[in-house]
């Protein structure tokens, strides 16, 4: 890979305004909820109010009467309804379990399940007009945790569906509700655990909890009379959401156009699709746009939060090794699988080297919604159930616990889980930026106030990316992206550009644009973003670059390899007189050789893995249970860190997630699997008052795998919070935790022996 | 359902519209107006998102019937910045960082901007009290309060 021979950097690691600040702070930019149309109609869905029933018959014929109302869908009308796909194989399955969870067909499996959806002339009309909606139930059992859903008496969600064991291949015999089951062994477990000091064995809950971004899911389409679709939507990947929408919908992919709005969070949960289709079709019987909208009740029950889980961990020690882990995971899917255990199970010993374990992963389906990827999907949970149990060893064998995850760190060379070796690494850097931090030098003082950390992981992803970047004629540069912007990345590529082309972050201006305008982009996700995209940004840079140094060098009469591109300008080797900027040449375009624009479209690989340590100090009130955050470090192996402001954003806000996770975020079910805490209000997320500031320690080793080092960093800073917070009350209480939430209900009943 | 005709100042001009009794302020900004800065996060008064100001106090319009505002006086983020010079809280906004996503940014500045106008010298405790009505998801508010202190310095450096 090409390389930038000069790390001094200009414009990386500054903290310029980003591009769309201006709009974002006053009120000017659209969001996927802002768009209005000539002609717009409005779209609402109804829901099933059950977790589990069969679906005997719908009946819209009232609704279509409703006056306002233009048009009714239900599953029905995809042009590949789901219980007309036979099963032919993975992909059938599939598309059948994604067009099921868009509009329910034989059954609802969750409540909040999609079940029809009405457009008229107001969301108010449409409304009413639901409420004319005659669904038939037969009512059925729910399945609301993955220990009674594993059971072989459980009752199934799908009688169709097997456990298929992913090392084999083997698919069961009887029907279940385990989706998939997968195992990870080394070295010799039995062995470890008889020469092992000291063992401890724990098993935990996590409940089912959600992304919280502050935007409601929303699509509008408009679906003309030659059969073409445009889409308006806020989405994480709008290349995803036309290409599954034209595979539901038996629709050729150049026909959809998807227009991505300005997203309002996603953190994983834009993922998926639920509404476009929906919208699509609405419009189709309407002839008219139509805009549908989720309320906040519906983005709980009918979105995809992430999993609840069960997990059992028992690891080893011998003096300060840690030796041996045992665990066993078991992940809620939700309505179909899905469930994020594989992430789970293949992070959570990655910031230790340690020789002799098994790994049990179980994907399950409950009558919950089906999950969708939250940031670090699956490895929060499995960080939670062994740094808890690392920190108890530690405790019982007298071991200072960053000390301990020092001498025990992973490193360059070793192997992951799945057997592959690490690349160049920072686990042991932010293990020591801990240990060397203020914070833990500081002492830790008064009555039921304790201290804990925890270590994490992330993979971090690559995939597929194309950019364009357009030089204009005064030497300014229109920088052509379909990432999805969710938190700052326009300013990320176009520093990267302004740095491979030696010019200031001011005369690069990116824009976002839709699918027909430029090529494939995967989703803004896996922390992908500024590492795979700035790669395509770089690739471009260089482009342009090249293109340059063949134009000066037709210019001067001289071979190409005797011009240098340096810092913005072209010089000859040879002759000193001959020198151009970047401007001067721009301006020359027309005479040169025609307009002059770098493209690159690539799949990235090289992504570098992300370690954070975090350090937390508590205080608990012993009366109320409350748990208060009175000091919190994060530090985190970053790569490089191209806008610091955003990377810390990044951190601080993953912590606070993390933070509402472990003391009160819970989807909150009665026996019948109705959630009763859908709002914002019940579903309680850390607000300004709950939290303090967040101190972040950027740590920076450069990822081999990117020319300016860039590593994924939005989602590891969530993982280690839930066991940094455990492990802080241990301290403080002298009480092990293992179910999440540690609300004030829950810790005040453990503190007064009530459980 | 028939319609009622409002008559309000809105963001300093005398504005005029017809409404379903039914429709909260938010609906009416957004959807018969076409100022879509307040956004709906919740629609029930927990996010914030939709935060204006009514009479100089600062509302939740999610929670406000359009209908109330007859004779009163609404300010929207889009009243806030004076032509194409920002308010000093936009500018920190900017300054500072303290947005990701964005789509919480315009209900976090008018109730700061309502904090500011009330007490201009506010310690960090008082500025996470005042915004805790306003939810944010991706920031951790960490820089939001500096970009809230950052203004208030700015604010009376100009007044000093």
């Amino acid at each position: 890979m090409t390389t930038v021979e000069r790390p001094e950097y200009k414009v990386i690691g500054t903290r310029p305004v980003r591009p769309d600040g201006a709009e974002k702070v006053t009120g000017k930019a659209l969001y996927g909820a802002d768009i209005h149309l000539p002609g717009l109609i409005h779209g609402r869905v109804l829901r099933s109010p059950h977790a589990h029933a069969r679906i005997l018959s719908i009946d819209t014929s009232e609704a279509e009467k409703h006056p306002g109302v233009f048009a009714v869908v239900t599953a029905r009308d995809f042009p590949a309804a789901a219980d007309k796909v036979e099963d032919l194989g993975e992909s059938a399955v599939n598309l059948k379990d994604a067009l099921d969870n868009i509009l329910a067909s034989d059954k609802a499996l969750y409540r909040g399940h999609a079940i029809a959806a009405v457009a008229a002339v107001n969301p108010h009309v449409a409304e009413e007009a639901l409420a004319k909606i005659r669904v038939q139930y037969e009512v059925l059992p729910p399945v609301l945790n993955v220990r009674d859903a594993m059971r072989e008496d459980a009752p199934l969600l799908n009688e169709k569906r097997f456990t298929k064991t992913l090392m084999t291949g083997a698919t069961s015999e009887k029907p279940s509700n385990i989706a998939t089951y997968n195992r990870f062994q080394g070295g010799d477990l039995a062995a470890a655990f008889a020469e092992a000091d000291a063992v401890v064995e724990r098993e935990f809950t996590t409940q089912m909890v959600h992304q919280g971004y502050i935007e409601p899911h929303n699509s509008t389409a408009n679906w003309n009379a030659d059969g073409t679709i445009t889409i308006w939507t806020s989405t994480q990947g709008a290349f995803a959401v036309r290409n599954l929408t034209a595979d539901v919908l038996k629709h050729p992919i150049a026909s959809i156009k998807v227009v991505p709005m300005e997203i309002g969070g996603g953190f994983g949960g834009k993922l998926p699709i639920y509404l476009d289709p929906v919208a699509a079709l609405l419009s189709k019987k309407s002839g008219r746009p139509v805009k549908v909208l989720m309320s906040r009740t519906e983005v709980f029950e009918g979105s995809g939060p992430t999993s609840g889980t069960w997990i059992k961990v028992k690891a080893g020690m011998k003096g300060n090794r840690l030796t041996a882990v045992e665990a066993t995971l078991a992940y809620e899917a939700g309505a179909f699988p899905g469930s994020p255990v594989g992430a789970g199970s293949m992070t959570m010993l990655s910031p230790y080297n340690v020789e002799n374990f098994e790994i049990h992963a179980y994907d399950v389906c409950v009558n919950k919604p089906k999950v969708a990827a939250y940031r670090a999907p699956g490895a929060p949970a499995a960080a939670f159930a062994i740094e808890s149990v690392i920190d108890e060893l530690c405790k019982k064998q007298g071991l200072d616990p960053l000390q301990f995850r020092l001498e025990n760190s992973s490193r360059e060379g070793t192997r992951m889980v799945t057997g592959v070796p690490f690349p160049r690494i920072g686990a042991e850097e932010t293990v020591r930026a801990a240990i060397e931090s203020p914070h833990w030098k500081s002492p830790i003082e008064g009555p039921n106030r304790g201290r804990g950390v925890a270590s994490g992981y992330w993979f971090n992803g690559g995939m597929q990316s194309s950019v364009v970047a357009n030089v204009n004629t005064d030497g300014t540069v229109n920088l052509v992206e379909g990432s999805t912007d969710i938190g700052g990345t326009r300013a990320s590529l176009a520093m990267q550009l302004a740095e491979t082309l030696g010019i200031p972050y001011e005369e690069i201006k990116p824009t976002v644009v839709d699918t027909d305008s430029i090529g494939h982009n995967d989703v803004t996700g896996g922390s992908r973003t500024t590492f795979a995209s700035g790669l395509a940004v770089f690739e471009a840079g260089m482009d342009i670059r090249r293109q340059m140094i063949a134009r000066a060098a037709k210019l001067w009469g001289m071979p190409e390899d005797e011009v240098v591109y340096e810092h913005g300008k072209l010089h000859s080797l040879k002759d000193s007189t001959k020198e151009l900027t970047f401007k001067e040449l721009a301006a020359q375009s027309a005479r040169t050789g025609g307009p002059i624009a770098g493209k690159a479209s690539l799949l990235a690989r090289g992504a570098g893995g992300a370690f954070a340590t975090h350090i937390v100090d508590v205080e608990v009130d012993p009366d109320t249970g409350k748990v208060t955050i009175l000091r919190y470090t994060a530090t985190q192996d970053v790569g490089t860190a191209i806008h610091p402001s955003y990377v810390e954003g990044q951190i601080q806000g993953g912590v606070v997630q993390g933070i509402g996770w472990a003391l009160n975020e819970e989807y909150y079910y009665d026996e019948e699997g109705r959630m009763v805490n859908s709002s914002f209000l019940d579903y309680r997320m850390p607000t300004a008052l709950d939290v303090p500031m967040i101190d972040t320690i950027l740590v920076e080793v450069p990822n081999p795998g990117h020319p300016y080092g860039v590593r994924g960093v939005g989602e590891v800073p969530i993982v280690p919070p839930l066991a940094a917070i455990a492990n802080a009350i241990a301290d403080a209480t002298g009480h092990r935790f293992t179910d999440l939430p540690m609300s004030p209900r829950r810790v005040v009943e453990a503190l007064n022996g009530l459980e | 359902m028939p319609r009622v005709h409002v008559t309000t100042r809105l963001n300093g001009e005398e504005t005029d519209f017809l409404c379903e009794p039914r429709q909260s302020l938010l609906e009416v900004l957004r959807d018969e107006i076409g100022l879509t800065g307040a956004k709906e996060g919740c629609n029930n008064g927990n996010c914030g998102a939709c935060a204006v100001h009514l009479d100089g106090r600062v509302v939740n319009s999610c929670c406000v019937l359009a209908v109330e505002t007859a004779g009163r006086e609404v300010r929207t983020i889009e009243g806030l910045a004076n032509g194409d010079h920002l308010h000093p809280l936009q500018d920190a906004f900017l300054q500072e960082a303290a947005l990701q996503c964005g789509i919480c940014t315009p209900g976090f500045i008018m109730s700061a901007a309502s904090l500011l106008e009330n007490e201009p010298n506010p310690d960090e405790h008082r500025i996470r009290f005042w915004l805790s009505g306003n939810l944010c998801r991706c920031t951790g508010y960490d820089k939001i309060v500096r970009a809230v202190q950052r203004a208030a310095t700015q604010l009376q450096e100009a007044q000093s």
